[in-house]
């Protein structure tokens, strides 16, 4: 089965990640219909396994502040800064639909 | 030779390590056709390689690393060295931190050469998938192999007959391979130290999951990520880990067991040892070379007296299919942080916030790495979660459960072969696509890192091409001392050949060629 295209579409969306070209798309084909044998193994009454040291417990430190104040150096690998904000382009924009999308990268 | 060996001659006086690192440095320049390293960091090794000398003249050296040249793969964050991962997402970063295994070395003394070259992100088991271009195999250039290939004339095929390091640590393997360095960090997530190690004829070392730090190492699947260990033999092996291992307050994931570093035994009673061999890994694809190695080996420790007997895994088949689905999901979700904002590349697209994130992330990662995302997303979608991911989950516990059946029926060590061949050229492995090839290079080392367990791949033989082969030993969970012992033992008993390099300038190789052994003198 193919996977449907606005599934596609969704996960680009998610992933922010494009597929560029029908090869992209065949590669996620491979690979769901690689990970079916998985449909295979019985796994009736197993429980998911997380971690391998799922039978310890994780080390959680005091809550107090040992490390920081590290702004300037933080910054300095950040493209687009003010002051000590990363500056980001306007949000809640959602992506154009696929169709629109070369269009507007074209504007931009 | 190892870092045991010229810490004792640096002790003496025999070589400063101002020189020793020059000469290094040297040698780094001259293969530079291997494309084994990505940045040099020429100053500060010099730098270091100072004020260890000065240490060394004081009589008071940091430890048995001091002064020692090593090379990092570039997935480690190095403060003030650019680190790059192979891609374009992160060129130009210069990370403001050293990981915890960086910095344990530095603060050992080791002097920091470079960062090794890789496939883009550590996906990929060829290491030819990144930015840089891919690493040349330096047994492509030894004796061994081109008498083994005369049928091709000379200088025009000469390049094309190059093999691959396999990966992903490739050029970690290969800067330790060709005596750049005296040691390399690699990472293993489903076999990237172990398959390079094969590959390039030295040993890498896979440790338990939670005995070393992977705070700073950038994660690919956080639950079977560990940092690897490459050296010229199985005593440095033990060596650097006595050095790195142990709980890091800023890795949780790392045990709090105490950790006590080890040395190795000269000679130990085989006769006690109960040796399996997995019944499952004897895939058809196994090279007819790599099955009569592997029956040889086993002969090997039958004769010394060893219980050597069959066992089962009923689940290894599975083992790829449930990575697959695992690393995807979680690279999916470890590559997210890559946005545009805080550090590295940025695409110049002012619209939108998810615009600018969807072309810098466009324009930073390759098609492997965009193709796993996408993937890992499609397991995790609310309507797949179930159905892939948990079951994926579900099938790693039966896989887990495989081993911990095997080794708790009175197995020690697993033998297994580590690859399916010795490496193929170049040209070859490039005419399937990464998914495949990891898909089939995987099948041997993916379920130790599934199950957590520390696996170790040591050098064993000259394939007819002669290139290397290597064979893997698996352990029990934090049993290091036990499965490093057990392949000192093997690796004494095949004395692998050196590694007869002739393009390099020959007088370079009189030090580093004496000895591969690391003991103290």
């Amino acid at each position: 089965e193919q996977v449907p295209a606005a599934v596609l579409e969704h996960l680009e969306r998610l992933a922010l990640v494009d597929f560029r070209d029908a090869e992209g798309v065949r590669r996620l084909q491979e690979a769901v219909r690689f990970a079916e044998r998985l449909h295979e193994v019985d796994t009736e009454g197993v429980e998911p396994m997380d971690s391998v040291l799922e039978d310890r417990c994780l080390y959680l430190r005091e809550d107090d502040v040992t490390e920081g104040n590290c702004t300037k150096e933080l910054l300095k690998n950040a493209k687009e800064k003010i002051e000590e904000y990363f500056v980001a382009p306007p949000g809640n924009i959602p992506l154009p639909k696929l169709g629109e999308r070369e269009t507007f990268e074209q504007q931009s | 030779q190892g870092p045991l060996q010229v810490s004792a001659a640096l002790r003496e006086g025999r070589v400063g390590a101002v020189e020793l690192c020059q000469r290094c440095l040297a040698r780094v320049r001259d293969t530079g056709f291997l494309n084994a390293y990505i940045s040099v960091a020429e100053d500060a090794a010099r730098r270091q390689a100072e004020e260890a000398e000065k240490r060394y003249q004081r009589g008071q050296p940091l430890g048995v690393l001091d002064g020692i040249p090593v090379a990092v793969k570039d997935n480690f964050n190095t403060a003030g060295i650019e680190t790059t991962c192979a891609s374009n997402m992160l060129k130009g970063y210069i990370s403001p931190y050293n990981a915890t295994v960086v910095q344990k070395l530095l603060d050992q003394g080791a002097v920091l050469l470079g960062k090794t070259n890789l496939d883009e992100f550590a996906m990929g088991s060829g290491s030819t998938d990144g930015v840089f271009g891919p690493v040349r195999n330096p047994w492509s250039y030894s004796r061994q192999y081109k008498e083994k290939n005369t049928s091709k004339s000379h200088s025009e095929n000469e390049d094309s007959e190059w093999v691959i390091t396999g990966g992903s640590s490739g050029g970690s393997a290969a800067a330790v391979s060709s005596f750049t360095c005296f040691a390399a960090l690699g990472s293993d997530t489903g076999g990237s130290t172990r398959n390079p190690a094969a590959h390039c004829g030295v040993v890498g070392l896979k440790p338990t999951y939670g005995l070393i730090s992977r705070h700073g190492l950038i994660p690919l699947v956080n639950s079977m990520d560990v940092p690897g260990i490459l050296t010229r033999c199985v005593d440095d092996a033990a060596v650097l880990l006595g050095l790195l291992a142990g709980h890091d307050p800023q890795d949780s994931t790392t045990i709090q067991d105490t950790f006590k570093p080890f040395e190795l035994p000269d000679s130990i009673d085989i006769r006690k040892l109960c040796i399996g061999i997995p019944k499952e890994y004897h895939v058809p694809e196994l090279s007819s070379e790599i099955q009569t190695l592997w029956s040889k080996a086993a002969d090997l420790f039958k004769d010394a007296g060893a219980k050597v007997i069959e066992v089962s895994l009923p689940h290894t088949p599975y083992s790829i299919v449930c990575y697959h689905v695992l690393c995807t999901a979680e690279v999916a979700s470890n590559m997210a942080r890559f946005d545009g904002l805080e550090y590295g590349h940025r695409a110049d697209m002012k619209q939108s916030t998810e615009s600018m994130y969807a072309a810098t992330r466009r324009e930073g990662f390759n098609d492997v790495v965009r193709g796993r995302i996408l993937s890992g997303n499609y397991f995790l979608l609310k309507e797949n979660y179930d159905n892939y991911f948990v079951k994926a989950q579900k099938v790693r516990r039966l896989i887990a459960n495989d081993f911990v059946k095997v080794f708790g029926s009175g197995v020690d060590i697993l033998l297994t072969p580590t690859t399916l061949s010795d490496a193929a050229p170049y040209v070859e492995f490039i005419k399937e696509d990464n998914r495949t090839r990891s898909a089939q290079d995987d099948i041997l080392t993916q379920a130790a890192n599934m199950a957590g367990l520390p696996a170790v791949s040591v050098p064993a033989a000259l394939s007819k091409r002669g290139l290397p082969l290597g064979l893997q030993f698996i352990g029990h969970s934090f049993q290091e001392k036990q499965l490093l012992t057990v392949a000192k033992w093997f690796e004494k008993q095949v004395k692998f050949p050196v590694i007869q390099l002739e393009d390099v300038k020959r007088h370079d190789c009189s030090v580093f060629q004496h000895q591969k052994s690391v003991s103290s003198l």
